[in-house]
């Protein structure tokens, strides 16, 4: 049992470790700020108002050396949150546990490693989806022999579901995943290892409060899995080819409208990967009841902690064989995703595999989501205390109106920025000079990259220039957004929106324009998809700009576009650095007038704040009907554009 | 009232790159009001204001969707502005028809330098007009070509979209990827007309591109096509291709032409825009097509489309 950690700085996460230790936690979980996660030092740009604010920071060995100060990793199963840049947060690792006199040999964990989800769910790539690849193949090929007991690729269905998938897509696309890498790897390593490659890879699944459903899912995985390692790779070892997961429970159904009934929900969500001894999972995370609000606090932690100790201590959960040995029920269902799944899988294969199909499946995952958020919209599904029973009693545990947030101080940025700076000023620039023209040479060649990349970290490189590097070597990429392959549908529910739309834009001369971006480096993009998309199809022209984006970019943008509106998606709690600096920005592009809309998890406390710097409307996950927000930006522009307002008026939200 | 337009179109003329974002909203403009406010504009900018032809060179850039497009712009706007030369880019992405709105996403996929004043890119929905050209980006091409080195139309399609972005570029770019034959066999049978520059795309992949180049040269050469350049591209480092490409577009237009082409492409635009608005009944007090096309080649060669137009409104008037 453990609890993703983290906090603003390695010193600050190095003490909670230590103290997590010292009450009995038996492994790592390190979660890295967006800017170690994308391959961006501190002090870059797109660093701003992300440093140390949804994990720690390590710009270089230094910072690694101190996370793990006074920790044995000998002793220790380490597990790091980290795709993109996986291979230089490991090879950080190695270097510091060499300081420690630890070998490679004795490292034991799991980095996540899994690119092919970052490009579908969660944004933070830094390379092209080949080149990615080909570090993760090299980073199997290079720790099955120098770090055997390391888990280097955790396969993460998880995101998918996050990004709308069904269990179908959510089999499909993670196995088709596992084949791409199992793929790139066979030709790196030796015949007879392959059976020790396939062993090492484990998978991060995704449970949904339809936990029957779920179960069947991790089964027909397990069914799967077990095929694809006999019949595809060969492997004839059982144990190695035993299906092996995580589990997190589903954050996608949680909600901000009475929070508390997230806590039944997670429980059931708990049993979903519990309930049949035969696909139980080996460890499961619940996140906070409070997760839509904002970052939870240790109490809150401490609660989803306790539920599954209730359901590991109190209940009988555990002293059964599997539960659904014999089964029918539970054989059809599983039987019907396993069909499901491989067709799905063909599909993918017939473009050519998991990398080549990243645009398909983006697009795939963009019109599930939609079409579960229509399915919400019209009521064809339930969510209690969202679109149904919504009628509530003043909750005692929100009556603080901040629904607790953990708030990170804005100066651990600027004391980043001076370490780096001393770091940079403090090293043999020379050895770190040659090390990055050698990984420069190897990326360019067929070598493993993670000798030079062990190099490069022993030199003193950072994590900005280990990716910079590669980021010239593969070139950049900005990954397919999903949005312009989505069916336009002339749907009832936008209908008088529609009108509406046609009403303001002949008033105004031209098609009402909207921008939809998201400024930094947060990644989850689903909530600006489905934005992009509703607004289409509510008849608008829509600018979308994706992820990553500086608030010069959206401001240039928006003032080259003409666009009569900006709508801006943060989730990752940067808003109140970002959002300022976007108003201004627009501002002093000459813009200022264009209104500014705002999505994501954003807390009561900050809306006033938000609202100060210029910002018209904040919508959070509570927000869920679309045609609402399409029927509030008709209002705004026409109200900014000294029309009278269409009938949507009286519908403006706060 | 035209104050304004006639105030873009002179800060056009004088270079001033900062009035693009307010240019394109105006042209853009369908109310009664703005069209003599864009008449005005674009009377501003004709080539009797002017004094001869907007200096800047129109490149329409077209292609199938998946062709590499918008990385292919990224290289060319980092190349143009390593000449020292101001870009306009009106990237027209298609509209739905079912709702009227469009997604405009190629923004997102061109690299720029948000501080560089003399790059402009907006995107543009090509609304209901079919061969995929936006209604004002004719109107919004001429108008930058005054201020800005390089326009670029960047429509999507192959097979027709180019067809209409040849009556308003000088050059016209088709971007094709190896491995996919459409263009090929579009060429072949007529249906694409021959295009100034053809770009093979994805040239780091490797046999597939070398065949692809070959076959597309192939086929111009049995078309008699021999002035075509055929220049293959990789984005994937080292980045190939992209100064034999701006060097080709550069020689196409150094070939001479343009004036007369402009000319031509002016003259249509006009009697298409009659057309639309008269119908065939205005065509027939014309004295028919032909009747027409000869009246507007002895027009004044200074002329732009809305005085021309407005001189076949006065004649249709005239009962012929």
């Amino acid at each position: 049992m453990r609890t993703y950690a983290g906090h603003s700085t390695a010193e600050k996460s190095n003490e909670l470790y230590r103290g997590n230790l010292a009450k009995g936690q038996t492994g790592l979980s390190i979660a890295f700020d967006l800017p170690t996660q994308t391959g961006y030092d501190p002090d870059h740009e797109l660093a701003r108002g992300e440093v140390g604010k949804v994990g720690v920071p390590v710009a270089h060995k230094g910072d690694m050396e101190t996370l793990l100060d006074g920790i044995p990793l000998d002793q220790m199963n380490t597990s790091m949150t980290i795709n993109a840049t996986a291979a230089w947060l490991l090879a950080l690792y190695i270097v510091a546990a060499e300081d420690q006199g630890v070998g490679a040999d004795a490292l034991q964990g799991t980095t996540q490693n899994d690119i092919i989800k970052e490009y579908l769910s969660r944004g933070t790539y830094a390379f092209p989806p080949a080149p990615s690849m080909r570090l993760i193949a090299d980073m199997v090929a290079y720790t099955v022999e120098q770090v055997p007991r390391w888990n280097p690729i955790n396969i993460c269905s998880y995101h998918l579901q996050e990004a709308g998938a069904t269990p179908v897509q959510e089999i499909a696309y993670a196995m088709s995943t596992a084949i791409a890498v199992l793929d790139e790897v066979r030709p790196r390593v030796r015949e007879e290892l392959m059976g020790r490659v396939f062993s090492r890879i484990s998978f991060f699944v995704n449970a949904g409060v339809r936990f029957i459903e779920e179960h069947a899912k991790l089964r027909a995985m397990a069914v799967l899995w077990d095929e694809l390692g006999r019949e595809r790779y060969g492997v004839t070892d059982e144990s190695q080819r035993r299906f092996r997961y995580g589990v997190q429970v589903n954050s996608l159904g949680l909600t901000e409208a009475q929070p508390e009934n997230n806590v039944q929900r997670i429980v059931l969500e708990a049993l979903a990967v519990t309930l049949g001894r035969d696909v139980r999972a080996r460890a499961v995370q619940l996140p906070a009841w409070n997760e839509a609000l904002g970052l939870p606090r240790p109490w809150d932690q401490q609660w989803s902690l306790r539920l599954q100790q209730v359901l590991a201590f109190e209940t009988d959960l555990l002293e059964y064989p599997d539960i659904f040995e014999g089964s029918v029920v539970m054989q059809g269902l599983v039987g019907e995703l396993l069909a499901g799944a491989r067709a799905e899988i063909a599909i993918v294969a017939e473009h050519g595999g998991a990398v080549e199909a990243v645009p398909y499946m983006k697009s795939a995952l963009v019109e599930s989501h939609r079409e579960r958020i229509r399915r919400i919209e019209t009521g064809e599904l339930t969510v209690v205390g969202q679109n149904r029973f919504t009628e509530t009693e003043p909750s005692p545990l929100t009556a603080d109106g901040d629904g607790g947030i953990l708030v990170v101080d804005p100066d651990v940025e600027r004391g980043q920025k001076e370490a780096l700076a001393a770091w940079r000023a403090a090293r043999d620039q020379a050895a770190v000079d040659g090390a990055l023209a050698e990984l420069a040479r190897v990326a360019g060649s067929d070598e493993n990259v993670m000798p030079a990349t062990i190099a490069a970290a022993r030199a003193g490189a950072t994590t900005g220039e280990w990716a910079q590097t590669l980021r010239d070597a593969f070139g950049s990429y900005r990954g397919p957004t999903g949005v312009g392959e989505a069916v336009a549908l002339g749907d009832a529910s936008l209908e008088d929106v529609r009108d509406e739309v046609e009403r303001l834009s002949e008033a105004l001369g031209r098609r009402v324009k909207i921008l939809v971006g998201k400024p930094g480096l947060d990644g989850h993009s689903n909530g600006a998809e489905q934005i992009a998309v509703a607004a289409r199809d509510a008849g608008m022209e829509v600018v979308y700009e994706g992820i990553r984006l500086t608030p010069a970019q959206i401001a240039a943008s928006a003032l080259q576009e003409g666009v009569h509106v900006v709508g801006l998606s943060i989730l990752s709690g940067s808003h109140r650095e970002l959002i300022p600096s976007v108003t201004a920005a627009l501002r002093e592009a000459g813009v200022g007038d264009v209104p500014v809309i705002v999505g994501g998890i954003i807390p009561t406390a900050d809306v006033a704040a938000l609202r100060a710097a210029g910002v018209a409307a904040v919508y959070t996950p509570k927000d869920f009907d679309i045609s609402r927000i399409m029927r509030d930006i008709v209002a705004l522009v026409s109200d900014r554009n000294g029309l009278s307002a269409t009938s949507a008026a009286d519908s403006r939200s706060t | 009232m035209t104050r304004d337009g006639a105030d873009l179109g002179a800060r056009l003329r004088g270079g001033d790159l900062t009035v693009a974002p307010a240019v394109l909203n105006l042209v853009e403009n369908r109310t009664p009001a703005a069209q003599p406010r864009i008449a005005a504009l674009l009377a501003e900018v004709a080539p009797a204001a002017l004094g001869g032809e907007a200096p800047g060179h129109v490149i329409g850039l077209t292609g199938p969707p998946g062709a590499g497009k918008s990385t292919l712009l990224s290289q060319l706007l980092a190349g143009w502005r390593a000449r020292d030369r101001s870009v306009a880019v009106l990237a027209v992405d298609p509209s739905s028809k079912r709702s009227g709105g469009a997604l405009l996403g190629d923004r997102a996929r061109i690299d720029f330098d948000p501080g560089d004043r003399a790059v402009f890119i907006r995107s543009m929905a090509a609304g209901d007009r079919l061969g995929g050209l936006a209604p004002a980006t004719r109107a919004a091409a001429h108008a930058l070509a005054a201020a800005f080195d390089v326009v670029v139309i960047e429509t999507v399609g192959v097979g027709q979209s180019e067809t209409e972005v040849a009556d308003v570029a000088d050059t016209v770019a088709v971007v094709v990827q190896p491995g996919s034959g459409d263009a090929l066999q579009f060429l072949k049978s007529g249906i694409m007309e021959i295009p100034d520059v053809l770009v093979v795309t994805k040239a780091d992949l490797g046999q597939l591109a070398v065949r692809a180049r070959r076959d597309l040269h192939a086929a111009l050469r049995s078309l008699g096509a021999r002035e075509t350049a055929v220049v293959a591209v990789s984005a994937v480092p080292p980045a190939a291709g992209v100064e034999e490409l701006l060097d080709a577009l550069d020689a196409h237009r150094a070939r001479g032409g343009v004036a007369a082409r402009r000319l031509r492409a002016r003259r249509l635009h006009a009697l298409a825009d009659f057309a639309e608005e008269h119908g065939s009944r205005g065509m027939r007090a014309l004295g028919g097509r032909r009747a027409a096309e000869r009246w507007l080649a002895e027009q004044d060669p200074g002329l732009d489309v809305a005085a021309l137009g407005r001189g076949l409104a006065a004649r249709a008037g005239e009962g012929g």
